[in-house]
């Protein structure tokens, strides 16, 4: 995958599609990838990278990078390409200076998991596609990729591309087996004092680093409500855990019918937060209260949310679903 | 910062008996802002205004809050009075402590303290209002009338002489509406079609007035003055400009066992059929669920018949725009389905009639030629029972809990008509009450009883049982004599309770129109203003509002098409300055807002900015159309950056109001 990625991206440039590239390369880390644009063949050939812990998803980068001089290529996993679809419907992309490469995924490795599963000291890591060698200080260890991979990856919700100029390897599924919301059943079935003590166990880990709502697709506003003065909301989040907890769920709120469940907010958060899980709850919501939707799957349809049908569930039917008593 | 001054109302007790206004107008004196607080016996009068007034220049007032009634009732009597005194209109609120107050609590001390949570709730609000000047934007001269029935006609007819064009949209192939099918007319039985028939041709005949026939509703949008409506033609397959009416399609066609509608299914027509001999526009239409020709391809006898070339078997539903400043629903009503009411043996037995159907059964242009006889075996009843109130002020949860208001004068027009025409006949009539209010009606009634000898009981039938020999076995309770009654009859007729049409609750929604639980239409007052609806330049017109006979129909068509005239005969509309306004530095050019707004009102462009990094950006905000705002707030919710606000009702203000609650 690695060279075909590269020798495409080169191609692309030599021919004068492209004058960047937006990709990975590695971080402080091996198993550490981060994103970057590349401005030429040698930057390309030198740190550019393809593998099981290309993560991050590109698509944001664009809103910034499509509005400078010239085509950009970049590189997206099918997760990625909904997280595209949806900026371009909110036509916060400019698409005609972007050129799209869909790169097949099985699944990335989540350094957090491994260091979750008790291995310390990592030094490196590698992965054939079903095992993952783990170097640490104190000697390898093989963890199988299936066990390695983050909430993300685990319940992949699609394996196909919704947008792309072309594309490497063959198109895989879309996967509706609604796996990805087992965890949200648990939650559900919690009483409400069990699942507030949940949510305050994981929200008061909360160090306000901003990383979820900074790495978000959705999050794209020109001005945050959080640094708006002129909001009545900004910098409230440390004030106390009340606006702690309202930090994560208006965030929430502000991406419901809208959010395309890439779960980068989770991936990034250094405190291990499952804040994919609140999106996932306003996800289950909208299938359960408006018929299925899938964000991003398509450029035209109207989000449940945002649109009106003579069918839509009467309010009445919302609240009675959503009150615990 | 403002000066603000609070006027409490004492609504004469209507507010002062439940809410100690004293105390109201003393707490807010230390509210933020207030320099003069005071209450008045009634704040509206023209004593109470020229305290606003007055009050107003000697304090130098920036605002004012008045805690009344419903803004609905004086918020506009009180924003005049103050412009009057030299402020901004838009720098009163109203507090609502009558409607949201005083009439719905009992306990002084609870009403108080609610009364003076609203009024420091509008203090908070008009601390931040600010100066609003309202627009203009012009009217269309025309009108829509939804509904081809008696009410719609009227409507459209008064309209019309005023001068205005005005459409009429009916879905059934002709207009008349129910009335076509009623035989006479009560108090006076005059024959309906004797008097319908001539208004109907009035219309076609109108050069303002046209008729979109077999046509329906599409969509709605735009506001007061500036409607934009799609009107669905449906296809007829008949090319109505080349028609000319004479029928002889209607005779030859081979497709002769469709079910008559006209005569409610009680005798046939064919695939290709006029309604009536009197349908306006007198053109044929083919029904293509049951013709040959149009299933299969396979027939075509009607084209080769008829002279005019006249059959279009390729017509295709035409969709038509057009522009219209007023809007009047007339959409009518139907008789419930009587399913849930098998104890009266509707299902069982064609001796069970609707009202309606009996209204056929004794019209000239009816299945029997206007002779009574029984649909089962086509010989004349010599006993009949009228239940009355089938489904009508029922609390079981089958039928209606309101009444349906036509039924007893129309059983009584039913039960006189037949002992005149048959006085062999015996006929009985049960009812929960005789409701005869309207000018002649009791007189008919006890016509009815004393003059016809007619056999009213008061008492509900439980239960028709059909016999073997084609008897009705009617069980029933006289609940005066206190006795069971066993009546063998040959006829039962049902008056079954009338409910709004069908097509009502889409047309409500596309027209933004607020109903009852019922699917009637509400009125924006019901009393004063029971023509209109809430929404601007959409008014009611007939039995979608609620139940009522043809002269009450009539009237209220009338009062409507005075409403449209009014509306119409001005050029331009004052707009509502409470509209909203993007701020173009948090908008992120999502088109969230312009795919929610209902007018049309958003537009995009790309524009200009620089950034704090001193480079230029082009970026796509979103820009409002004031004139086209009607300040509905759905933008504001659905811009996920809060770039959108409304003047009037900013988010800042809402939440101002919501802290002052919570206070």
């Amino acid at each position: 995958m690695q060279e075909q990625t590269v020798k495409r991206a080169l191609e692309l440039l030599a021919d004068g599609t492209v004058n960047r590239v937006l990709g990975w390369k590695t971080g402080e880390f091996a198993y550490d990838t981060t994103p970057a644009v590349f401005t030429s063949a040698e930057e390309v050939e030198k740190s550019f990278i393809y593998n099981d812990f290309c993560g991050p998803n590109l698509s944001k980068y664009l809103i910034k990078e499509s509005r400078k001089e010239g085509k950009i290529l970049v590189f997206l996993k099918p997760c990625d390409t909904y997280s595209f679809n949806q900026l371009c419907k909110e036509h916060r992309l400019i698409r005609e200076n972007i050129y799209v490469i869909g790169v097949p995924c099985t699944g990335k490795v989540s350094a957090e998991k491994i260091k979750s599963s008790g291995i310390k000291g990592i030094t490196g890591m590698e992965s054939d596609g079903e095992n993952v060698t783990v170097h640490t200080l104190y000697g390898d260890s093989t963890v199988k990729k299936s066990d390695a991979m983050g909430a993300k990856c685990s319940t992949c919700k699609s394996k196909k591309h919704v947008a792309f100029d072309e594309l490497i390897g063959e198109d895989g599924e879309v996967n509706n087996d609604n796996a990805r919301f087992e965890m949200v059943e648990k939650l559900e079935a919690m009483s409400a004092d069990e699942r507030y003590e949940f949510w305050r166990g994981e929200l008061s880990k909360c160090i306000r680093c901003n990383a979820c709502r900074n790495v978000c697709p959705a999050c794209s506003c020109e001005n945050c409500v959080f640094d708006n003065p002129e909001s009545g909301i900004q910098q409230r989040a440390a004030v106390n855990s009340f606006e702690e907890n309202m930090f994560h769920l208006i965030r929430a709120f502000h991406v419901a019918g809208r959010c395309t469940d890439c779960g980068e907010c989770s991936r990034v958060c250094p405190q291990n937060i499952p804040l994919h899980l609140l999106n996932r709850k306003y996800i289950k919501d909208i299938n359960e209260f408006y018929g299925d939707y899938q964000a991003g799957a398509d450029l035209d349809t109207r989000p449940p949310l945002n649109a009106y049908t003579f069918d839509d569930c009467e309010p009445s039917i919302v609240y009675k679903k959503g009150g615990n008593e | 910062m403002q000066r603000i001054g609070v006027f409490v109302c004492h609504c004469g007790t209507n507010i002062a008996a439940t809410v100690d206004v004293k105390a109201v107008a003393e707490a807010m004196k230390n509210e933020p802002g207030v320099v003069f607080s005071v209450d008045y016996q009634y704040m509206c009068s023209e004593a109470g205004q020229n305290l606003i007034q007055d009050t107003i220049k000697e304090q130098k007032l920036t605002g004012v809050v008045v805690c009344s009634c419903s803004p609905r009732m004086h918020e506009a009597t009180f924003r005049k009075a103050a412009a009057k005194a030299g402020i901004n209109s838009y720098m009163v609120e109203i507090a609502n402590i009558r409607e949201q107050c005083s009439w719905i609590h009992k306990d002084i001390m609870t009403a108080t303290e609610k009364a003076i949570i609203l009024a420091r709730t509008a203090v908070a609000k008009v601390q931040l209002n600010a100066p609003l000047t309202p627009g203009e934007s012009p009217v269309t001269k025309r009108a829509l009338v939804i509904g081809g029935g008696i009410a719609g006609i009227q409507t459209a007819l008064d309209i019309a002489e005023a001068g205005f064009d005005v459409d009429i949209v009916e879905k059934q192939p002709t207009i008349g509406g129910k009335m076509t099918q009623i035989d006479k007319t009560f108090p006076t039985l005059d024959c309906a079609a004797c008097i319908l028939t001539p208004k109907m041709v009035d219309c076609a005949q109108n050069e303002k007035i046209h008729i979109y026939a077999y046509s329906e509703v599409e969509s709605v949008s735009g506001f007061v003055g500036n409607f934009t409506v799609k009107i669905k033609k449906k296809a007829r397959y008949v090319d109505t400009t080349k028609c000319t009416g004479c029928g002889i399609c209607t005779e030859k066609c081979p497709k002769k066992s469709v079910p008559n509608e006209f005569n409610l299914g009680m005798d046939n027509r064919r695939a290709i059929y006029i309604p009536f001999a009197q349908a306006v526009p007198k053109v044929a239409t083919i029904d293509a669920d049951n013709c040959n020709m149009l299933k299969n391809g396979k027939c075509g006898v009607c084209a080769k018949v008829c002279t005019a070339g006249a059959i279009d078997y390729k017509q295709q539903d035409e969709i038509i725009e057009e522009q219209y400043g007023a809007i009047v629903a007339a959409t009518g009503y139907n008789p419930i389905s009587l399913e849930k009411y098998d104890e009266f043996a509707y299902s069982q037995s064609k001796d069970v009639v609707t009202s309606l159907e009996f209204e056929r059964l004794t019209n000239a242009a009816g299945p029997t030629s206007g002779q009574l006889l029984r649909p089962s075996d086509g010989k004349h009843p010599h006993t009949i029972v009228f239940v009355q109130c089938v489904g009508s002020r029922d609390t079981s949860g089958c039928g209606k809990e309101y009444c349906s208001k036509i039924c007893c004068m129309y059983t009584a027009k039913h039960a006189m008509l037949t002992r005149e025409k048959y006085p062999d006949t015996d006929v009985y009539v049960f009812y929960i009450d005789v409701r005869t209010p309207g000018k002649l009606f009791d007189e008919f009634y006890r016509r009815a009883v004393e003059q016809y000898g007619v056999h009213y009981i008061k008492g509900m039938v439980g239960k028709v049982a059909p016999r073997a020999d084609g008897k009705l076995l009617v069980q029933a309770s006289d609940l005066i004599a206190n006795e069971q009654l066993h009546i063998e009859a040959d006829m039962v007729v049902l008056a079954a309770a009338i409910e709004p049409d069908k097509s009502a609750r889409s047309i409500a929604t596309m027209l933004t129109a607020s109903m009852d639980t019922n699917d009637f239409f509400t009125e924006a007052h019901p009393k004063l203003r029971p023509v209109e609806s809430p929404t601007a330049g959409v008014f009611l017109s007939g039995v979608c509002q609620g139940p009522k006979d043809i002269p009450e129909t009539v009237s209220q068509a009338s009062a409507a098409a005075a409403k449209v005239i009014g509306l119409l005969s001005k050029d331009k509309l004052t707009c509502n300055p409470c509209v909203a306004h993007s701020d173009e530095l948090m908008c992120n050019g999502c088109s969230a807002c312009e795919k929610v707004c209902p007018y049309g009102a958003i537009t995009y462009s790309d524009k200009e900015f620089r950034q704090p990094d001193r480079t230029v950006a082009i970026r796509r905000v979103a820009s409002v159309n004031e004139a086209v705002c009607q300040g509905c707030g759905a933008c504001t919710v659905a811009c996920p950056s809060g770039a959108m606000d409304l003047k009037g009702f900013s988010n800042k203000q809402i939440m101002a109001e919501v802290d002052a609650i919570c206070k």
